[in-house]
């Protein structure tokens, strides 16, 4: 079956593209229309755009920045609105990670960035997301200098908590959640460190600081509140889940009231 | 040039303590004194500028990214090494030594390696105590796991993904300096120069990214953590970043360039499916422990759908020849067998330039012997990765694999210290070369990154500091120094000239073509006539790159293409010495595998009379032959032998 399928001369696909491009964080930016033919299905997303600007190069165009550097769904730096949806159609799947194949030949994308208050766009499909970073500066750790702590295995943590603290820290922090969220909210990147965190014992003495002072780092950023519209869960590409906000909510409100 | 290790001499299980004890410290408040400039953020960057910063050293730190969490240290799946000996089957520091030295094919410093061996244990420590999510039993105590046919269970790991919790352990306590005033982080920013002031390592030159502008930045010492240099092959499975420019920089400067030659090979990616590929994704050599590889004995099977090769037409061809470790053997070993088989015609997949190059790793008898269930737990999000890329079921069909670059052991020549030749220049991590040999076992590279971050370079410094501190302070740099000022000027011209040429050809068309020749002539197997004809080919390469290069966009601007411009015309530099260098290394070992030189066979063989050394290449020039330096390598404590797996 495969082996057939590979010995075909797979047809290339032609996409038409509509690419937001700005010029800096400064200037206006607006939809350019582009024409990629002969685009190999097994290509990924960004290879096709790789394409294009290989294209574009070669015709004295300048070509589309985009952030992008693993390529392979974990560095958490690319990521662009493809007709309307973070990440494209493909759940739990970053750009980098998404396949040609998934589209049909002369299919028409519209690329757009993140949008959010607190990622400006700098360049075409590229944001600044350094508002992310400042969240985590915030208390997003456990505030323990190098040197002899305790053995590892003194502190036993339950399966069950370990497990879930993992799937917690798993966020790549891409920004997915943001763009998808009509609030341009970070709650699910924020609620996804603090039930990391706040779920194992070393996390614990700094727990409620931590949910206070990373939500009021969030808000300062620009950022909006949770209305509950669960867009984050739906685009995020690590499967981080909506109840992590709620814990971070039980956390902060604790932390409140003192 | 003498190369001295300044290792300690004596008992090597004390060595280190008494080294330690032996340096000089620097006190509390003169600490603050003493600036550093951290290059790269990935775990040695990262866990470096974060301990040097809790000391109360003034930290500067740099990465290429939007952000210091973005370091390719995220992508490292399997695991980490530590001699915990939490299993209680029979590791030890000593155990862990040895197994490094000899799997790294003695090519490595024994005193180095035994230190990375100890302080393995205080790693696993440390990063438990920040929050790191390793696996753990129903117990509650920490998971371990067997990795790359070690034969004990010293691997902690976080799911498939342990380099990505290793690198958020460090990247937060590196948040937590800098929310407290004591790093100053600096993203998108990518260095172009190293300044050296009265033969010290005193600044760097950096180009915002963003704006396009030239920075300056000077301090006490220059720490690089910038990683490795994989990229050179283009398709790798490094990220699309990750470049040699800093080292490269710094090698132009004086510093050594250390066994360029010892790159490593992974013998389980998946293979490349077309002329638009850009960059190669690992499968965890995990996988090997279930799946069996496997080609069609006869080439006429090979565009056959595998389920109708009976298995009398199959070849099992690591179980045939290896049969003691069978689809274990090591990395260097699995990887030149594939390329064997396939250069025999055997290959299966799809033809990309007129070869098959892929192998069949099979689970069916797994899946038979132990249930769809259990596999699908074993390595579930490993199969749904390569369905998403290659649209095929491993559950179904067999995978195809085939070796792609992965690391590399060669890098800038540090001593005991992490020092460079050039006093001030320390270079830690995947940057420098010290402790992998010829070849790294799996799971050892998040070892020995967070070893020199965490626990051996904040120690180090710091007997620079205190020793040499009188004399570092007499000289007052600023950005206004002359050789602040020639470097400036020198990146300034070098950025000009990239600019200006207007040829025909993307920084990336070049890039691809590099990769092409130093793949087929310094990749699996090298021998003499290739890498000769190789270095020809560079040269062609370079001098046309200079001439018909083609970037886009403004220099005073973000501008990608320029970017990859810089880093291309420095791989292209680079490239010529790594082919140098294996065409000099008239042996075989480790990932460095010469087809002049093997038993009878067919496998590696060292030459230890002549080339148990590190070779150290000194920069004479763009296109002149660069002087060698040699570090003969002791071997007191681990004999030589030859490697066996049958």
């Amino acid at each position: 079956m495969n082996q057939v399928v590979h010995n075909k001369l797979k047809k290339g696909m032609k996409i038409t593209l509509h690419i937001w491009r700005q010029k800096s964080a400064k200037s206006a930016g607006d939809f350019e229309k582009y024409i990629v033919e002969n685009v190999s299905p097994d290509s990924s997303f960004l290879e096709m755009l790789d394409q294009l600007n290989e294209e574009l190069s070669e015709s004295g165009r300048e070509p589309v920045t985009f952030d992008h550097d693993c390529r392979e769904g974990i560095c958490g730096s690319c990521g662009m609105v493809v007709n309307g949806v973070p990440h494209g159609p493909k759940a739990r799947t970053t750009t980098c990670q998404l396949h040609m194949r998934e589209y049909h030949d002369g299919a028409e994308l519209w690329i757009e960035p993140w949008r959010a208050t607190a990622f400006p766009v700098l360049k075409d499909l590229l944001v600044d997301r350094s508002s992310f970073d400042r969240i985590i500066s915030a208390g997003g750790y456990v505030s323990v200098n190098t040197g002899s702590p305790r053995d590892a295995n003194e502190t036993p943590v339950a399966k069950v908590n370990a497990d879930l603290a993992f799937d917690a820290a798993t966020c790549i922090g891409c920004g997915a959640c943001v763009a998808a969220c009509p609030n341009a909210s970070a709650m699910l990147f924020t609620s996804a460190k603090v039930t990391h965190l706040g779920l194992l014992p070393q996390g614990q003495a700094e727990r409620k600081e931590r949910a206070l002072n990373m939500v009021n780092q969030m808000e300062s950023e620009g950022f909006g509140g949770c209305t509950n519209h669960g867009e984050c869960e739906a685009a995020c590409p690590k499967g981080i889940r909506l109840d992590f906000i709620a814990r971070m909510n039980r956390d902060f409100i604790s932390a409140s009231i003192g | 040039m003498e190369l001295r290790s300044n290792a300690p001499s004596g008992p090597i299980e004390t060595a280190w303590d008494r080294h330690r004890f032996d340096m000089k410290l620097v006190n509390p408040a003169n600490k603050r004194k003493f600036s550093v400039l951290v290059v790269g953020t990935g775990l040695a960057g990262a866990s470096a500028s974060a301990t040097m910063a809790e000391l109360g050293y003034n930290v500067k730190a740099f990465c290429y990214q939007d952000s210091p969490r973005r370091a390719h240290s995220i992508a490292a799946q399997g695991g980490i090494n530590a001699a915990k000996n939490y299993q209680g089957d029979g590791d030890s520091v000593y155990r862990l030594f040895y197994d490094t030295v000899k799997g790294g094919d003695f090519r490595s410093r024994e005193r180095n390696v035994y230190r990375l061996a100890q302080v393995s244990v205080n790693i696993i420590d440390q990063a438990v105590a920040q929050g790191v999510p390793f696996a753990r039993d129903y117990g509650g105590l920490l998971d371990n796991r067997s990795f790359g046919g070690a034969q004990v269970s010293r691997t902690f790991y976080a799911r498939g993904q342990t380099g990505q919790q290793l690198l958020l352990g460090a990247y937060q306590a590196l948040q937590r300096q800098i929310n407290a005033g004591t790093v100053e982080m600096n993203t998108r920013s990518e260095m172009m120069d190293l300044i050296v002031v009265d033969g010290r390592a005193r600044g760097i030159i950096v180009r915002n990214m963003v704006t396009g502008e030239l920075e300056t930045h000077m301090a006490d010492a220059v720490v690089l953590a910038s990683g490795g240099y994989g990229n050179v092959f283009y398709l790798s499975t490094n990220a699309m970043g990750c470049n040699v420019m800093a080292a490269w920089r710094a090698h132009r400067r004086g510093a050594l360039f250390a066994n360029p030659c010892y790159t490593q090979i992974h013998p389980t990616c998946i293979p490349v499916s077309g002329e638009h590929q850009s960059k190669l994704t690992l499968m965890s050599e995990s996988l090997r422990n279930d799946g069996r590889v496997w080609v069609p004995k006869n080439e006429e099977d090979c565009q056959k759908d595998p389920s109708s090769i009976p298995e009398s037409d199959r070849d099992y061809y690591l179980e045939r020849k290896y049969p003691a470790f069978g689809n274990l053997v090591p990395r260097d070993i699995a990887s030149r067998s594939a390329k064997e088989a396939c250069d025999e015609g055997r290959g299966v997949g799809p033809e990309v330039g007129g070869n098959r190059l892929g192998v069949f790793l099979d689970f069916k008898d797994a899946i038979n012997r132990l249930g769809e269930d259990a596999i699908s737990a074993r390595y579930g999000n490993l199969f749904e990765m390569y369905e998403r890329i290659t649209d095929e079921s491993p559950y179904k069909t067999p995978m195809r694999i085939y070796p792609a670059i992965h690391y590399t052991m060669g890098g800038l020549w540090v001593d005991y210290n992490l020092q460079s030749n050039i006093p001030g220049l320390f270079v830690i991590g995947e940057a420098n070369f010290s402790d992998h040999g010829a070849n790294r076992l799996g799971a050892s590279a998040l070892m020995q990154g967070l070893a020199d971050g965490y626990f051996v370079l904040p120690s180090t410094i710091g007997n620079y500091f205190g020793s040499e501190g009188a004399d570092i302070k007499r000289v007052d740099v600023s950005a206004d120094s002359d050789a602040a000022k020639e470097a400036k000027n020198a990146v300034n011209e070098r950025v000009d000239k990239l600019m200006s040429i207007k040829g025909d050809r993307s920084p990336d068309s070049f890039h691809r073509e590099l990769g092409k020749i130093c793949w087929d002539h310094c990749g699996m197997a090298r021998n003499r006539e290739g890498l000769t004809e190789a270095i020809g080919q560079i040269q062609n390469l370079r001098d046309e790159f200079w001439q018909n290069l083609r970037v886009l966009g403004d220099r005073d601007t973000l501008n990608q293409s320029l970017e990859k411009a810089g880093r291309v015309a420095d791989f292209l530099e680079f490239g010529e010495l790594m082919v140098r260098d294996a065409l000099d290394r008239e042996e075989s070992c480790g990932g460095h595998f010469r087809e002049e030189h093997r038993t009878e066979e067919g496998e590696a063989k060292r030459n230890d009379e002549n080339y148990a050394y590190v070779a150290a290449w000194e920069f004479n020039g763009a296109g002149e032959t660069p002087t060698l330096h040699k570090e003969v390598l002791d071997f007191e404590y681990v004999k030589l032998t030859q490697r066996s797996y049958k």
